[in-house]
This record gives structure tokens, C-alpha cells and sequence, in this order.
């Protein structure tokens, strides 16, 4: 049940600053697709159009159209709370919620939507943790804080959290930022199988996993400070890391950058 | 340790300074000063309060009234202040905690910094400044004067509800703020709409500190006498109905009862001031522990 993401003149702005500038690019379903490039560059706050997380800062502001399957996100008719089931978003700092059990994290977005019954919820929870390759960690212990797990646990309970709500899509801010390598490659090879699922979106920092982990990858620029980030590249990412055609583009994947 | 036990010239991962040790003492005394200065005032209070107040905390003091007894007499008790100073109260968080809760959820989860959110901000700082008699007084030209309704336990609570809600707000409103902003987005990230956020995600998160503001608010508002003076007045009777007649409250009986130039009445004022701190102290603790045994959530 993936979907098709289509960006196509997108700005997003936060008060009278202009953060990203006409981006248009597509994103395939049941593919990775990776986000790189330097810090403040607007990859984040790209992302964060995806799901309409952009507007929930204050005085925050897009333009352009972003469509899910045909479907404006940004449609007049079109409830933000909604489309955030329907697109789901991990962070880049590990963040259960503090006050809740593990089962009650994994089990949040439905509660919190309303779903009861017991063995319901039970069936969701248990297929959500094994999803996020969690569950053998913590079945005996689902009554436990969440807060209590190491951040790599946190973090793919996190991520079972936001499949239990089954999103289409599932983006990806700096998952593995925060976390050590084996926590990472972890969340790498859980990305590798959420994949056969969902369309993803990852942005990270490094190089290497955007390698490891993407299908298709797009490089994001700006052109100085106070310019707006821009869309350099976007291609499969083989070619972006052997044969890129911007020159900007292989500066920075070969470290010329700056 | 080996270089020491060489002989050698002290290193300097060895040795602290004089002058440096002489500081840290210093410091240290003053620290432990300032404690033992601040802890004097509560200690003797409570001293004071429990010696001269047990003498006539008995059974008879909780289960009469002062109907029918003199200031000189012996006997008699504050059972009548006791259920005035309950009911009040009661009355009081009723109306001030659930405002004040949903003023602080509007000024940080939905003001923002609208102009409306600046202005009830401003307000609740000027209501913080209000003394506890001009509380009263508005409320006897409005409610008592204008309304033309008369002496009552309610008419209190709508004072002590005035003294209490810029309490309430602010102090919910820092816990509040305490809330990672992460959590909030980690909740809306989910398609949880932002009501159902602020009532299971944030208000949750910030329920221990935001019971600790409010047993303040409480405990504050418990000791106030001067607008129950104007506005439920005194009576030596139990009157169990707060909507109707004057009320005896606990303050106002230590105030009454100390004003009397005999020992046994001031023996009872003492009594009534230790009875009172104990049932703050009560409701602080049961307050901390509904807060703590809601914290880590089981299914």
C-alpha cells in the first residue's frame, strides 16, 4: 500500500525567512530515497512539508504542492492530522514518550485515535515491535517505561511506534545520528525491510549510509547564508556517488565541499 | 600516591593550594549557615505550633463545636471550622484549579504569542499582585452588595478563588513549558490531534509538577482570613451548608480565639493552627502520592 510522493514547486518559509526554494522531485514507492547535504541546507525542513510537520512551528509557511497518489497534502479540504496518519515520521533524537509503558508507547497512535479491545491492540503491538525488530528485546518487559531502554532500543521503538499506526509512507529525520554504530546498523537493516512496505524517506549526514541504505538520492544545497536551500540533484544513488552530474554534487559526496 | 610516598616534591595533582582549601571551607560554612538560618523560622513554628497546641488536640476538639461556650469556658472545639475550612476550600479548587489548568494549557499549547495569550498573561501577573482584602471587598460590592445575596461559605470561595487562580495558572503554565517540545511533535507526527495531545501526552507528562503548584495554591489559600472575615463571617454553630449563613473557617477561628484574653480560648487557637498545618500537610501528601503512583504507566 506504499504511495507515490510528487513535490513539485514546493517554498517553505518560517516567518519572513525563505528556508527552501522550488523543489520539484518525485519519490517512489517501496523505494529509499535519501536526502543529503550540509547542515541548514533545508533538508529537514523539506521533509517536514512531507507530513505537514513544517507548519506546527509558529508562523511557518509553505507553498506548492505536494501530492500523495494524486492527492494534494496541501488541498484546502485536506485535514494536517490526517495526512500525518497516512505519513508517518521518525526523529532524529529518540523520543517515547516518558509517561507511557512500552506497550503503551507502540500503542499510542491508535489509543490516542480511539482504538480499543484488548487483543487488538495485544496483536498490533506484538507485529509493530517484531516490525521494528524490537520485540525479542522487550516482550518480557512491555509494562516497563520506555524511557528505561538504551537509545537504540528508543529508537526502533520509536520507529514501532510509528508503524503500528500503518502509515503509507515513513520519513526518516537523522535516525541513527544519535546512536552507535551497532545500533545503527541495526536501524539500517530494519530500513532494508520496511522497505518491501513502505515508501521511505531518510535524511542523514552520512555519506556512507545513504549509500548503504537508498535507492535514490537527492543532494540539497544552498548557496550561502541567509539564501534559501535549493534541490541540486536527485537520481538513483549509484550514479549520484560514481557520476553525479552537478559539480556541486560530487564536490561535497568527495569532501571538496566549501 | 607513589610519588607522595617517594618523598618527592608535591605535584600539582597531588597537592590543593592553602588558599584554595581555606576558600573551599568557607564556602562550605556559609552554605550549611544559610540552611541552618533558613531551617530556624520553620523549626520553631512548628515547635512552637505542636507544644502549645497539643494540650488541646483531644477527641472533643474535633467533634464539637463553640455553641454555647464561653471564651473563658474550657472545652469545646473547631469542628465547625474544621467542615467551614473543608467545604471552602473545596468549593475554591473547584472553581480555580480546572480554569486555571485550562488557562495555562491556552496560553502555552494554543497562545502562543497572539496578542489575546499576552493579555491574559499580563492579567494573571496583575491578579498574582492582588492583595487577599481587596479580593474581598470586590467581592462583597459584587456579589453581597450588587447581587444583594448574603454571608456564605460560597461567597468566601469566590474570593479565595480570585487569590488562587493566578497561582493555579502560573505555576501549570511553567510545568508546561517544561514539557520537551519533542514529545509534542513525537504525538502530532503520529495524526493525534493537538486536544488529544495536550490530554494524554503533555498534561500527563507534567501532572506531578502541576499537583505541586496546585497543593501551593492550596495551602495558600487555606490560611487566608481577611475576605472570609467580610464575606462568610463568624459563628461559634456548625453549618454544614456553604451556600447559606456564615461559616466558621480555621483561620478565623485562630483569629478569633486569640483575640480573647483568656488561656483556654488561646490554648484553642494553638490547636487550631496546628490542626490546620496538619491538614495541609495531609493533602500535600496524599496529592504526591496520587501523582506518583499515576507516573510510570502500566497497561
Amino acid at each position: 500500500m506504499a504511495k507515490r510522493i510528487e513535490v513539485s514547486g514546493l517554498h517553505a518559509y518560517y516567518g519572513q525567512v525563505h528556508a527552501i526554494e522550488d523543489i520539484s522531485m518525485s519519490v517512489e514507492p517501496r523505494s529509499v530515497t535519501a536526502f543529503i547535504g550540509p547542515s541548514g541546507c533545508g533538508k529537514s525542513t523539506f521533509l517536514r512539508t512531507l507530513n505537514r510537520m513544517h507548519e506546527v512551528i509558529p508562523a511557518a509557511r509553505v507553498e506548492g504542492k505536494v501530492l500523495l497518489d494524486s492527492e494534494d497534502l496541501y488541498g484546502s479540504e485536506v485535514d494536517p492530522v490526517a495526512v500525518r496518519r497516512v505519513v508517518g515520521m521518525v526523529f532524529q533524537r529518540p523520543n517515547p514518550f516518558p509517561t507511557m509503558s512500552i506497550y503503551d508507547n507502540v500503542a499510542a497512535g491508535l489509543k490516542l485515535n480511539g482504538m480499543r479491545g484488548k487483543s487488538r491492540l495485544d496483536e498490533v503491538v506484538e507485529r509493530s515491535l517484531r516490525g521494528a525488530n524490537l520485540w525479542n528485546e522487550v516482550k518480557d518487559r512491555l509494562n516497563r517505561p520506555g524511557a528505561g531502554l538504551s537509545g537504540g532500543q528508543q529508537q526502533r521503538l520509536c520507529i514501532a511506534r510509528a508503524i503500528a499506526v500503518e502509515p503509507q509512507v515513513l520519513l526518516m529525520d537523522e535516525p541513527c545520528s544519535a546512536l552507535d554504530p551497532i545500533s545503527t546498523l541495526a536501524i539500517e537493516d530494519l530500513i532494508a525491510k520496511l522497505k518491501e512496505h513502505y515508501t521511505i524517506v531518510i535524511v542523514t549526514h552520512n555519506m556512507q549510509q545513504a549509500a548503504r541504505v537508498s535507492d535514490r538520492t537527492a543532494f540539497f544545497n544552498i548557496a550561502g547564508t541567509g539564501q534559501p536551500g535549493r534541490l541540486i540533484e536527485v537520481d538513483d544513488t549509484s550514479k549520484i556517488f560514481t557520476n553525479p552530474v552537478e559539480k556541486a554534487t560530487e564536490d561535497y559526496i568527495t569532501g571538496r565541499f566549501g | 600516591m607513589s610519588l607522595a610516598k617517594h618523598g618527592s616534591a608535591p605535584t600539582s595533582l597531588t597537592s590543593v593550594s592553602m588558599g584554595r582549601k581555606v576558600k573551599d571551607r568557607l564556602v562550605q560554612v556559609l552554605v550549611y549557615l544559610a540552611f541552618a538560618l533558613a531551617v530556624i523560622p520553620l523549626v520553631s513554628v512548628l515547635w512552637m505550633v505542636i507544644k502549645n497546641g497539643i494540650g488541646r488536640f483531644d477527641l472533643d476538639f474535633f467533634s464539637f463545636s463553640q455553641n454555647g461556650i464561653g471564651p473563658r469556658d474550657a472545652g469545646g472545639g473547631a469542628y465547625h471550622a474544621i467542615i467551614g475550612t473543608l467545604e471552602q476550600v473545596l468549593l475554591t479548587s473547584v472553581m480555580a484549579v480546572p480554569l486555571g489548568i485550562l488557562t495555562a494549557v491556552y496560553l502555552v499549547e494554543y497562545g502562543q504569542d497572539r496578542r489575546l495569550a499576552r493579555t491574559i498573561s499580563f492579567f494573571v501577573d496583575v491578579m498574582t499582585g492582588i492583595p487577599s482584602i481587596v479580593a474581598g471587598l470586590f467581592i462583597l460590592a459584587f456579589w453581597l452588595l450588587l447581587l444583594g445575596f448574603s454571608f456564605s461559605g460560597f461567597a468566601g470561595a469566590l474570593a479565595l478563588a480570585i487569590l488562587m487562580l493566578p497561582t493555579v495558572v502560573r505555576s501549570a503554565e511553567e510545568m508546561l513549558k517544561l514539557v520537551p517540545n519533542e514529545l509534542r511533535e513525537a504525538s502530532f507526527a503520529l495524526g493525534v490531534p493537538r486536544w488529544r495531545t495536550v490530554c494524554f501526552v503533555v498534561l500527563p507528562t507534567a501532572l506531578s509538577g502541576i499537583v505541586s503548584g496546585v497543593m501551593l495554591a492550596v495551602a495558600r489559600v487555606m490560611g487566608e482570613t481577611a475576605p472570609l472575615l467580610l464575606l462568610v463571617f463568624v459563628t461559634s454553630s456548625i453549618n454544614m451548608n456553604p451556600f447559606s449563613g456564615p461559616q466558621m473557617a480555621l483561620p478565623v477561628f485562630i483569629w478569633d480565639q486569640a483575640g480573647q484574653p483568656n488561656d483556654t480560648a488561646i490554648a484553642r487557637a494553638w490547636t487550631a493552627a496546628l490542626t490546620l498545618i496538619l491538614i495541609i500537610m495531609a493533602l500535600n501528601l496524599t496529592a504526591r502520592l496520587i501523582a506518583r503512583l499515576r507516573r510510570p504507566a502500566s497497561r
